[in-house]
């Protein structure tokens, strides 16, 4: 496969570029790194007081961990999804924000995409070891189930790198598709049972809970709730359909920016 | 025929001009995706094979397509027809540090330019020590390079391009970096990359630095190769037929330039401002320009360059060397050059003058020819060649009596 030669190939180029992202993004403030942790758990107590405090939502409690505090649910739901929607949105934008050195040096492009989701996996890797470590503290089991939670971390990987792919070529030629995404994102987080638990929609709505079920996403947050917060291994047909699609993602979305790799120097 | 380091065959290249681009989602839907837009040839059918080892000049106006040329050589540019092979490693000094980040150090920025131009850790580990000290940039190398000057800036990205040490040097326009010591150096590592027998190609204005450096040279002429050949045959051609502009003057000299400044006389002055053609070697003189501009012109830099009859460059200076800037120039006016001794050997020399904009790229007219002039014999007195150093004789071991004898003119 070309983008494994690819990789293995500009090694060191990747570790480089996935370096600067993450020493250049916090370069010059006081808190340093720990502003990529600080924003995250921001989110999750906004998010935490608003649905699990005010709105009173209440997913049933882990099984068969036992575990029942909504912040460790909602965590173990929204920081893969904040992974992947960074991913997607800074693989998005790194063909324009590098344009001058597309326009002046040959190197291989595909690396900008992949450094930029790289240097997303080594903060929201720190971010999921805070997760576990809650899930462990409520007396959940979740070291059991690590090597699937690794995996399909991978696999979220993969499927955030190979949308941002395309969506960064798509941006060179269309500007608008940044501004368009970054609502789409919004609907999608929304449309995904992560801030509330999909009983919720099957017990109203119960004709639409095949739609919601056929966003790989929800198939995501169903796994990385069973590894941490519920204690179990995921199903096998989730497991099958996020591998699936992840890869399946990965191949096209390389293959679209590929197609358009030799053009970006003339197009940006 | 030597081994050919590139070989470039029928080679095109098209690039889209869009009348309205379709840069929203809203416009390519409205069109039906089919953005409209010209077609535009930059290269048409380009061949040519560049010798290993050779230096080999790109040469042509603006919009020759010689820079498309050198893109197309460094992979950044994909050809629409026809291919570019090359052997061996290519590194291109297109445009210096610009992969840095501002915020990064200098020393974290050698490590990732390094990457970006294909070298391992390791190798760089090999050369920081050569890249820093050939940068001059010392202890500032831990400083993020957003606190460096844009000299500072340059040569650290120079130096890490040129330490890749590939076997094939592209360089466009950048020889004009950093100071005269700085310039010197670069000149040194290109004298020593073709004794290593590595190959250079160059992309330049300066007619005169691609005389001398290079071997063979390309002649291009709106995306078309005019001539290739040896390349002082192609710039001497260049000079004399290339530019649409050429005229020659009432007193014979050949001028070019786009003309919103024009030199309307250049005159060698005595102290007591007195026109001459003639002057001795040790006097004192004032190189004067005359100029009209049909429109104001900003940032003019105005030069003088002097040949001997033979056609050799002996000696060129102009204001950007001397920081001397002028912001506009509007109408009728005249700047002097004073040289307080002419250290010319004595002999015919010709004067070169010139107006060109900030970049040294566009020029405003540029009079070969500008005025002849002889050297007469004067102080102080040396043997040949076209330069006076007035240097001393002395510290004579083991000492001896030492007859003195004035050498003033005969």
């Amino acid at each position: 496969m070309t983008l494994a030669v690819d990789l293995r190939g500009s090694r060191e180029l990747l570790l480089n570029l996935t370096l600067r992202e993450i020493r250049g993004k916090y370069k010059r403030t006081v808190l340093g790194q720990v502003w990529s942790l600080l924003n995250p758990v921001a989110q999750l107590a906004t998010y935490a007081l608003v649905f699990g405090t005010i709105l009173l939502n209440h997913p049933a409690p882990g099984d068969p961990s036992g575990v029942d505090v909504f912040v460790v649910w909602l965590a173990t739901g929204l920081i893969p999804w904040l992974f992947f929607a960074n991913v997607v949105t800074s693989g998005m934008g790194a063909l324009i924000g590098n344009a001058n050195l597309i326009q002046k040096v040959y190197f291989p492009r595909s690396s900008l995409v992949i450094s930029a989701a790289l240097a997303l996996l080594f903060t929201s890797s720190i971010e999921m070891g805070v997760v576990l470590v809650l899930c462990l503290a409520f007396g959940g089991s979740p070291l059991l189930y690590l090597p699937a939670t690794i995996f399909f971390m991978l696999m979220l990987f993969c499927l955030g790198l190979g949308i941002s792919f395309m969506l960064s070529v798509a941006n060179v030629y269309f500007r608008d598709t940044q501004h368009f995404v970054s609502i789409l994102m919004q609907i999608w987080f929304y449309a995904t049972p992560i801030l509330y638990p999909i009983t919720t929609i099957a017990g109203r709505y119960p004709h639409l809970v095949p739609w919601v079920r056929a966003n790989p996403i929800e198939r995501f947050t169903e796994i990385f709730r069973d590894t941490l917060y519920n204690g179990r291994w995921p199903t096998l047909i989730d497991s099958a359909i996020v591998t699936g699609v992840s890869l399946v993602v990965l191949v096209i979305g390389y293959a679209v920016f590929m197609k358009f790799e030799g053009r970006l120097a003339e197009e940006l | 025929m030597a081994e050919s380091a590139i070989v470039v065959d029928n080679v095109s290249k098209r690039f889209r001009m869009y009348h309205e681009r379709n840069q929203s989602i809203k416009a390519a839907i409205l069109r039906r995706g089919r953005a409209k837009y010209d077609e535009f040839w930059a290269l048409r059918d380009v061949s040519f094979e560049i010798p290993k080892g050779s230096t080999f000049g790109l040469i042509g106006e603006n919009g020759s397509g010689k820079s498309t040329m050198l893109k197309c050589i460094a992979r950044i540019l994909r050809p629409n027809e026809g291919s570019i092979r090359s052997v061996g490693s290519l590194a291109a000094l297109l445009e210096l540090g610009s992969g840095f980040h501002p915020e990064l150090s200098g020393r974290e920025n050698v490590y990732l330019n390094g990457s970006i131009l294909g070298m391992s850790k390791s190798q760089i580990d090999d050369k920081f020590d050569a890249i820093v000290d050939f940068s001059g940039i010392g202890e500032f190398i831990d400083q993020p390079v957003k606190n460096y000057s844009s000299g500072m800036y340059v040569r650290l990205g120079f130096s890490v391009a040129i330490n890749v040490d590939p076997d094939i040097l592209l360089v466009d326009e950048v020889l004009a970096v950093g100071d005269a010591n700085f310039q010197d150096k670069c000149m040194e590592k290109f004298a020593s990359f073709r004794k290593q027998g590595k190959t250079i190609v160059l992309v330049s204005h300066a007619m005169g630095s691609l005389r001398t450096l290079c071997d063979e040279a390309a002649w291009l002429d709106h995306g078309k190769l005019q001539r290739v050949g040896a390349a002082a045959d192609i710039v001497d051609d260049y000079i004399d037929t290339g530019h649409a502009e050429l005229e020659t003057t009432e007193t014979g000299a050949t001028r070019w330039g786009s003309g919103e400044a024009r030199i309307t006389s250049v005159h060698l002055l005595t102290p007591d401002n007195v026109p001459v053609v003639r002057a001795r070697t040790g006097d004192q003189v004032t190189l004067r320009i005359n100029f009209e501009t049909s429109e104001p012109v900003e940032n003019p830099i105005f030069g003088f360059a002097i040949e001997s009859r033979e056609g050799v460059y002996v000696w060129g200076h102009n204001t950007l060397d001397s920081g001397f800037l002028p912001e506009r120039i509007n109408g009728v006016g005249k700047v002097d050059l004073d040289i307080p001794k002419l250290m010319l050997q004595p002999g015919p020399f010709t004067l070169l003058a010139s107006i060109v904009d900030r970049t040294l790229t566009h020029t405003y007219d540029f009079v070969r020819d500008a005025l002849s002039f002889e050297v007469d014999l004067g102080a102080p007195r040396e043997s040949g060649g076209f330069i006076a150093l007035g240097g001393e004789w002395g510290s004579l071991v083991p000492g001896s009596p030492i007859e003195r004898e004035a050498a003033t003119p005969s």
